[in-house]
């Protein structure tokens, strides 16, 4: 028998493979977001549509988080943050950009039209300005050891918010359309570009594009745990001294996937923008620290790691406060109860550092379940 | 032959406390070189101002040839010096293997890595069976004998071992020390810190005493366990 070392060169995929099967999950999940879309939504009518739009929306936040929380083991609490920074850049560039570009604000085209891909112009944009705040935020307070990021994104969660309602109240109609792009970024205070009263661009009929995204970085945090660089995240995590002494460069790793974390948090604020109010009514002050909190509260019900984990506490914690609706003014009691007990029968969270497919009860139900 | 570490001076400072007060000694290559010492005598931290993990006050520290005082630790790994840190340092949640993957972070000759980490296991044959496990369920021998295999599979020319028999039962500790003479066989350098004097002294080429930051004395092991005052305060012999 040969041995490993010699079997390398076989097993080392060339780069056509390689790219298409990196291609095939990407199509698998736009795929999923198009049923979503003409499928799913429809059939279900307004109320569970927006909520299937909520529920994409908590996964982004949920699964981006856990990168940070879960795979670096940095306490990050002050998601909502680049939450806001991401949801107002895009909010702005869609809001001001149409105006400018078709004389209004109202949704240009259907689905796949041009206002949508001014939508996910804006996401997009959205998401690397965050990214930036990410680094910036990140650089300094990731050198150090300890809780020093906790503290430092929790600030930055308040001044943010607080810089945003400093800024001049939004222009409206023709004064956006006669000022200049650089006095339209100083007038960002208000919710105009935050779930457009002439219509939604992610209503509960059109979550395509919270789908797109949700796919996405499924993927890209699905493909990050089991890379090299995901290791040595969890490596970080686990003891940062040793991962040290094995070659880990920790500060890049943790400011890099705290970047990482960034962009798609603000993606998740920008498609939080775009949505039609439910639960929530979306405007730059419903992103506060609260709103951080719920994330957090969603990566360890889930299990810090696990992003199944983390998809499955945004699916439970955005459905449960809609059926419970009458006691809406009394989530954070059942929100600190459920912590309680999970800290009490289940620390590690509901799946821990591992993936659903990993679990026991997953395997005997389709691995042994036709045996049996 | 200029020697593959050299260590020129070197002082620590922990806020106002001097830890190390200026050591100076050469690893050469091929050798075990063994520090041996008490608690608190500053051998781990000789270590860590070695390995990149502490930053030096003052001194030099020389390896291949290479100033590399100061650096962060990474770079160091990258040139060839490996540690295997006091207290195991395992990733406990992480499996076996995934461990080892760890260790081999910086490197990308995917054969090379898979022939060190057959090698690894095959010091390890304990390790070989548990590759699945998480490494939080091994034994306290076993989490040793995999941060040695990890340090290994950074493919180290010089490999610092922090107390390998830390907390371990004396037959592990023996076999342990077997392990580390093959390595040293294979051409690893060593330059291993010991509580257990004894077993240091009977493995290692070379011996230093530290004591309270300083080195109190240095010579081949062999006349080191020999020596009348070594013997009293670290061998037990009265």
């Amino acid at each position: 028998m040969k041995t490993l070392a010699q079997r390398v060169p076989e097993l080392t995929p060339g780069l056509l493979p390689t790219l298409g099967r990196s291609i095939w999950p990407f199509l698998a999940g736009f795929g999923f977001a198009y049923l979503m879309q003409v499928g799913i939504a429809p059939a279900v009518g307004e109320f569970y549509g927006s909520l299937l739009v909520n529920i994409g929306i908590a996964i982004v936040l949920a699964v981006s988080l856990n990168i940070v929380n879960g795979f670096a083991g940095q306490f990050s609490i002050g998601h909502a943050g680049f939450m806001l920074v991401g949801g107002n850049a895009a909010a702005a560039i869609v809001y001001y950009g149409s105006i400018k570009l078709w004389g209004s604000p109202e949704i240009h085209g259907g689905f796949l039209g041009p206002g949508e891909l001014l939508l996910v112009a804006g996401c997009v944009a959205g998401g690397l300005w965050a990214a930036f705040a990410g680094l910036i935020v990140g650089l300094p307070s990731l050198r150090l050891r300890g809780d020093y990021l906790a503290i430092v994104t929790l600030g930055f969660g308040e001044i943010m918010r607080v810089l945003v309602t400093q800024t001049g109240p939004q222009l409206r109609g023709k004064d956006a359309a006669e000022a200049s792009w650089f006095t339209l970024m100083t007038k960002l205070n208000g919710n105009l570009g935050f779930s457009n009263p002439q219509g939604a661009y992610l209503d509960p009929q059109n979550p395509f594009w919270v789908w797109v995204f949700v796919s996405i970085l499924l993927i890209v945090a699905y493909r990050l745990k089991s890379s090299t660089h995901g290791r040595a995240l969890l490596a970080v995590r686990e003891n940062e001294v040793a991962a040290e002494a094995m070659g880990v460069p920790t500060t890049r790793a943790k400011v890099s996937a705290f970047v990482l974390a960034a962009f798609f948090a603000g993606i998740g604020g920008a498609l939080f923008a775009h949505e039609l109010g439910s639960t929530l009514k979306p405007d730059p002050s419903t992103l506060g620290f609260q709103k951080s909190f719920d994330i957090v509260i969603m990566v360890v019900i889930g299990g810090m790691g696990s992003i199944t984990g983390a998809v499955l506490a945004a699916v439970i914690l955005t459905v449960m406060p809609e059926l419970f609706r009458e006691f809406d003014q009394y989530r954070m009691i059942v929100y600190a109860l459920a912590l309680i007990f999970m800290m009490i029968l289940r620390p590690q969270g509901l799946m821990g550092l591992r993936e659903l497919w990993d679990t026991s009860w997953w395997r005997r139900i389709f691995r042994r379940g036709g045996a049996s | 032959m200029a020697p593959l570490l050299q260590i020129k001076d070197l002082n620590v400072h922990y806020g106002g406390i001097h830890a190390l007060k200026g050591v100076t000694f050469d690893v050469d290559e091929g050798q075990i070189v063994t520090l041996i010492g008490a608690n608190g005598a500053g051998k781990t931290t000789t270590l860590r101002a070695i390995s990149g993990l502490l930053k030096p006050s003052k001194g030099s520290v020389t390896f291949a040839g290479k100033p590399i005082t100061g650096r962060p630790a990474h770079e160091i790994v990258a040139l060839g010096l490996a540690q295997a840190p006091e207290g195991r340092g395992i990733f406990a949640n992480l499996t076996v293997e995934e461990n080892l993957d760890i260790g081999a972070y910086l490197r990308h000759d995917h054969a090379g890595i898979a022939k060190d980490k057959e090698k690894a296991l095959g010091l390890f044959p304990r390790l070989k069976e548990r590759l699945r496990q998480s490494a939080g369920t091994l034994s306290g021998g076993e989490q040793q004998m995999l941060a040695i295999a990890r340090a290994l599979l950074t493919k180290p020319r010089l490999l610092l071992l922090d107390e390998p028999s830390l907390g371990l039962a004396p037959q592990v500790v023996k076999l342990i020390f077997e392990i580390v003479k093959t390595i040293a066989n294979d051409g690893t350098t060593i330059l291993l810190v010991e509580q257990n004097a004894h077993m240091a002294l009977k493995v290692a080429h070379t011996g230093h005493v530290l004591e309270v930051g300083a080195l109190a004395a240095s010579g081949p092991a062999a006349d080191l366990a020999k020596d009348d005052a070594i013997r009293k305060a670290y061998l037990g012999v009265h």
